[in-house]
């Protein structure tokens, strides 16, 4: 039995950021997630956006945390060390009729306290962005509207929590909630076998698409979740300065648009379709979806480099029927949900965090902490690092010499470092996320077997218990 | 530090390349190798068939490497182990990290540029699906079963017939796992038919020509995949598919040379072959920097590796010595031969995809030259045939060729005088 102040259900961006401003109480914090690593779900396969806020309509929780998440953004890439740009963006239209439709959204945005948007001529837009479709007749233009490493700010924000005591139990899903007189019973299941309970005075559920199961098990006045799919194509390298900023199709245009974006890794990605899927584990990836991404993006940019695929991938984003962000303690007392957390909801996660964290310490009347670390500083990368950095770091430790991934340039050190940190990486996913090792072009076929070993090792373990993504996703067996 | 010739990885064309500079002339030659030990990708292919023209015998991948790993280690050509190469500029300044050197440069003369290729991944076939544990590229299980000792999976499907794949196919037989099947998109295979006979038909293999996987299924580890035949274009046929449980997929959908250090210092790289365009004397756009074996182009045999690369050893020394022979002429105007001399171009016509060399200086080719090419289909009863400009000075017949094996035709030096000003050497299949 482990007994905390605060229940934290979830480990993806939401949960690691309302985990990271709890963190500055003086509160027993811990985050359970039933997948083996931290940001395994929503917030691992999405657009990786901060939106400037322009898009949600006035007065609701998306638009006023849209708008604050995405000022504390670059704040808070500074204090956590995680890869963050601000790339300007543009919505494209792409005739006469439809220019009143951009003109709504320049309000919207004005009205939701964007700063710095414009119109643009189609030329002008093309002036900024050369390989732009001819078929822009114009554009509105957010020079606050960014980008950022969706896995960098997840981990980022979960090892910061983690240094400011919070504990992280992964493999841990929870079963059952009893509300008694001190708050919460959670029996919970641990790698798919143990039974294990926790007490908790507050749950937050920030169960992402699985956040109505959460709540439906403690409340009578249910709440709906439906998991709406993505598809997106990620680019070489070699194409990612296609577009310097982030393009987006006018809504109605083409469907609801795909959008076009360099990332902060330099890589060109283009997606996503919308399809709800009754199963909210499925993330499949469909002809006709990755068709679709390729041709309704297409329209934005003069050519689509489809060969210069490396992969594809599918997200489910968690929509509510209520369609906004549900941010508030529930109609049981000290069960706080921070559900419905669709777009934009990566770019509002600062700002969902700490709008959270103060909710449920004022309702424990928690005094903060006097020694909170607010900054962390990220795994060295040799990738980026000048000829003198690396220097050093080899003279430091050779391990940093060893390259494992040649594609991203990741080295040995870089890895050992992913897995010995707080919240540590366990399986060759974690790892990707966290180094970028096996995320370039060859697409982990050369690094795999180097890296499934260093992580036995490393752990503790045999080969063959190391997991792409956690129990069941087992990579190799021994030979008989 | 300065060095008269680099060459950049130590697989089979860097070996070869080392021997043949040093038997050239120069002794001043460093081998640059990432890895462990020399011998580059032959380390893991434990199967034999290598060698048969070299050597004359079937020798096993790691066989094959250490003969050559024995006549450099003879003629004392040094080589830096563990040492990754992340740059080298236009004036062929090589930057390289180790964990005994840290970060240091070479300044060399000449650059032989040996890195090899990688395997195409899974995205850039961009298969749908879910993205479970049990997707592999062959290679990547090939070195998992042969180096590592682990088993990849029991229930195979391979996607794809490149040679590492058909190995592959009768390896993990061989193991103990189960293959069910080898899908083609193509009509055709895309390996040696040896390979086809040994490790598909004797073991009872399916080989499914025009034939693709258009799913896969399974959220944590492979439970199967989807196969369905495509049209002349490569689209699935509706009605065809084929749900074929299994834990495994493994990809062999061609390799790709290896050109990111060259793209960065310059080098210009065929759109075909994906490696860089070079001259008879296997020599890049940059003057002094010359590449060979599979970051060329994509070779089926590695004696055709070592051959290639050899010529590469020897025009590098070539090249150095000229260099040489410069300052002791006190940088005198005439040395100009080269420069005044006339290159013809190598163009391809019907049913050749490319060539390498692309162009051909007469004056500085041997009495022999061979041009290596590949075909663009199957075709039964061809003839290869040489033209200089609208003449056809060679025809050779052939029973037949395929994508999956190197073609080459050998042009003799004392021919080269019939070519006139403005003509171009043109390699092509007639009667197709």
């Amino acid at each position: 039995m482990k007994n905390v102040d605060v229940l934290i259900v979830g480990a993806g961006v939401i949960g690691c950021s309302i985990a990271r401003e709890m963190s500055r109480y003086e509160l027993n914090i811990a985050v359970v997630d039933k997948a083996s690593d931290v940001c395994e779900g929503t917030s691992k396969a999405n657009s990786g956006i901060v939106h400037s806020g322009y898009d949600a309509k006035p007065g609701t929780n998306k638009a006023k945390f849209n708008v604050l998440g995405s000022k504390m953004m670059e704040k808070l890439s500074a204090e956590l060390d995680f890869p963050y740009k601000r790339n300007g963006s543009m919505v494209l239209c792409f005739n006469k009729e439809d220019e009143s439709k951009l003109l709504e959204l320049k309000q919207r945005g004005e009205e939701n306290g964007v700063e710095g948007i414009r119109i643009l001529s189609g030329d002008e837009a093309r002036r900024l962005e050369p390989e732009l479709s001819d078929a822009v007749v114009s554009a509105l233009y957010a020079p606050t509207g960014a980008i950022v490493c969706p896995f960098g700010l997840t981990i980022a924000m979960a090892e910061n929590a983690a240094v400011n005591g919070v504990s992280f139990y992964l493999n841990t899903e929870v079963k059952a909630i009893t509300k008694n007189d001190t708050g919460f019973l959670i029996e919970t299941l641990c790698n798919g076998s143990e039974a294990e309970e926790i007490t908790a005075k507050i749950l937050i559920n920030a169960a992402g698409v699985f956040a109505d199961t959460l709540h439906n098990m403690v409340c009578e006045d249910k709440i709906n979740i439906t998991a709406r799919k993505g598809e997106y194509c990620l680019y070489d390298k070699k194409v990612g300065n296609m577009v310097k900023s982030t393009i987006f199709q006018l809504p109605g245009a083409y469907g609801k648009g795909v959008l076009v974006t360099p990332t902060v890794h330099g890589n060109l990605l283009m997606g996503p379709t919308a399809s709800d899927t009754p199963d909210k584990e499925e993330v499949s990836t469909t002809g006709e979806g990755l068709d679709s991404v390729q041709s309704t993006g297409g329209k934005s940019i003069l050519s689509v480099p489809a060969k210069s695929v490396i992969t594809s991938f599918a997200g489910l984003r968690a929509h509510s029927d209520k369609g906004d962000f549900i941010l508030e303690e529930s109609s049981v007392a000290g069960f706080f949900d921070a559900a419905g957390i669709e777009s934009p909801g990566l770019s509002a996660a600062p700002a969902i965090g700490e709008y959270m964290a103060k909710l449920a310490a004022e309702k424990l009347g928690a005094s903060l902490k006097t020694d909170f670390v607010h900054t962390r500083k990220g795994i060295p990368n040799m990738a980026l690092a000048s000829m003198e950095e690396r220097q050093k770091l080899i003279k430091e430790n050779t391990l940093y010499a060893r390259v494992v991934c040649r594609c991203e340039l990741v080295t040995e050190g870089e890895i050992v470092a992913a897995i010995k940190r707080p919240v540590g990486a366990t399986t060759l996913d974690g790892i990707k996320r966290r180094t970028r090792a096996g995320m370039g072009r060859c697409q982990s076929g050369f690094c795999s077997p180097t890296t499934v070993d260093i992580l036995a090792r490393e752990l503790g373990v045999s080969v063959k218990d190391i997991t792409k993504h956690g129990k069941g996703s087992e990579l190799v067996d021994d030979h008989k | 530090m300065k060095k008269k010739i680099v060459i950049i990885g130590g697989g089979p064309a860097g070996l070869a390349a080392s021997i043949a500079a040093k038997d050239a002339g120069i002794d001043d030659v460093l081998i640059i190798e990432r890895g462990e030990h020399l011998g580059g990708i032959l380390l893991q292919c434990i199967h034999n068939g290598f060698g048969l023209h070299t050597f004359k015998e079937e020798l096993t991948g790691p066989e094959y490497a250490a003969r050559y790993i024995e006549i450099a280690r003879e003629k004392n050509v040094e080589a830096y182990l563990n040492t990754m190469v992340i740059d080298i500029s236009r004036d062929k300044v090589v930057t390289c990290m180790s964990a005994d050197k840290g970060i240091f440069t070479i300044e060399a003369e000449s650059i032989i540029l040996t890195m090899g290729c990688r395997e195409r991944p899974r995205g850039a076939l961009n298969t749908p699906g879910y993205r479970p544990a049990g997707i592999y590229s062959a290679g990547t299980a090939q070195k998992f079963v042969n180096i590592e000792g682990k088993l990849p999976g029991k229930e195979v499907v391979i996607l794809g017939s490149g040679d590492i794949g058909l190995i592959m196919a009768r390896r993990m037989t061989l193991e103990g796992a189960k293959v069910k099947a080898v899908a083609e998109i193509m009509p055709y295979s895309g390996g040696l038919k040896r390979n086809i006979v040994q490790c598909l038909d004797d073991f009872g293999i399916p080989l499914k020509l025009s034939t693709t996987v258009i799913d896969i299924s399974g959220k944590d580890r492979v439970e199967s995949v989807t196969l369905a035949q495509v049209d002349e274009k490569s689209r699935p046929i509706p009605g065809t598919e084929e749900i074929v449980p299994c834990d495994t997929l493994l990809l062999s959908c061609g390799l790709l040379p290896e050109n990111e250090l060259s793209t960065q210092m310059g080098v210009e790289l065929s759109p075909v072959t994906g490696g860089p365009k070079v001259n008879e004397s296997l020599e890049t756009n940059i003057p002094g920097v010359f590449a060979a074996g599979n970051v060329l182009h994509v070779h089926d045999l590695v004696d055709y590796v070592s051959a290639e690369a050899s010529q590469a050893g020897k025009y590098a020394a070539l090249y150095v010595k000229a260099l040489e022979a410069e300052k002791d002429d006190n940088l005198t105007e005439n040395s100009e031969s080269s420069v005044n001399a006339k290159s013809y171009a190598v163009t391809t016509g019907i049913g050749v995809r490319y060539t390498v060399p692309v162009s051909i200086n007469p004056d500085r080719m041997d009495d022999l030259l061979t041009v290596r090419f590949r075909v663009a289909n199957v075709y039964k009863n061809p003839e290869i045939c040489v033209y200089f400009g609208d003449e056809c000075i060679m025809r050779r017949k052939k029973l037949i060729c395929s994508p999956g094996e190197m073609e080459q035709v050998i042009l003799k030096k004392a021919d080269m005088n019939k070519l006139k000003s403005g003509d171009a050497v043109k390699i092509c299949l007639e009667n197709v």
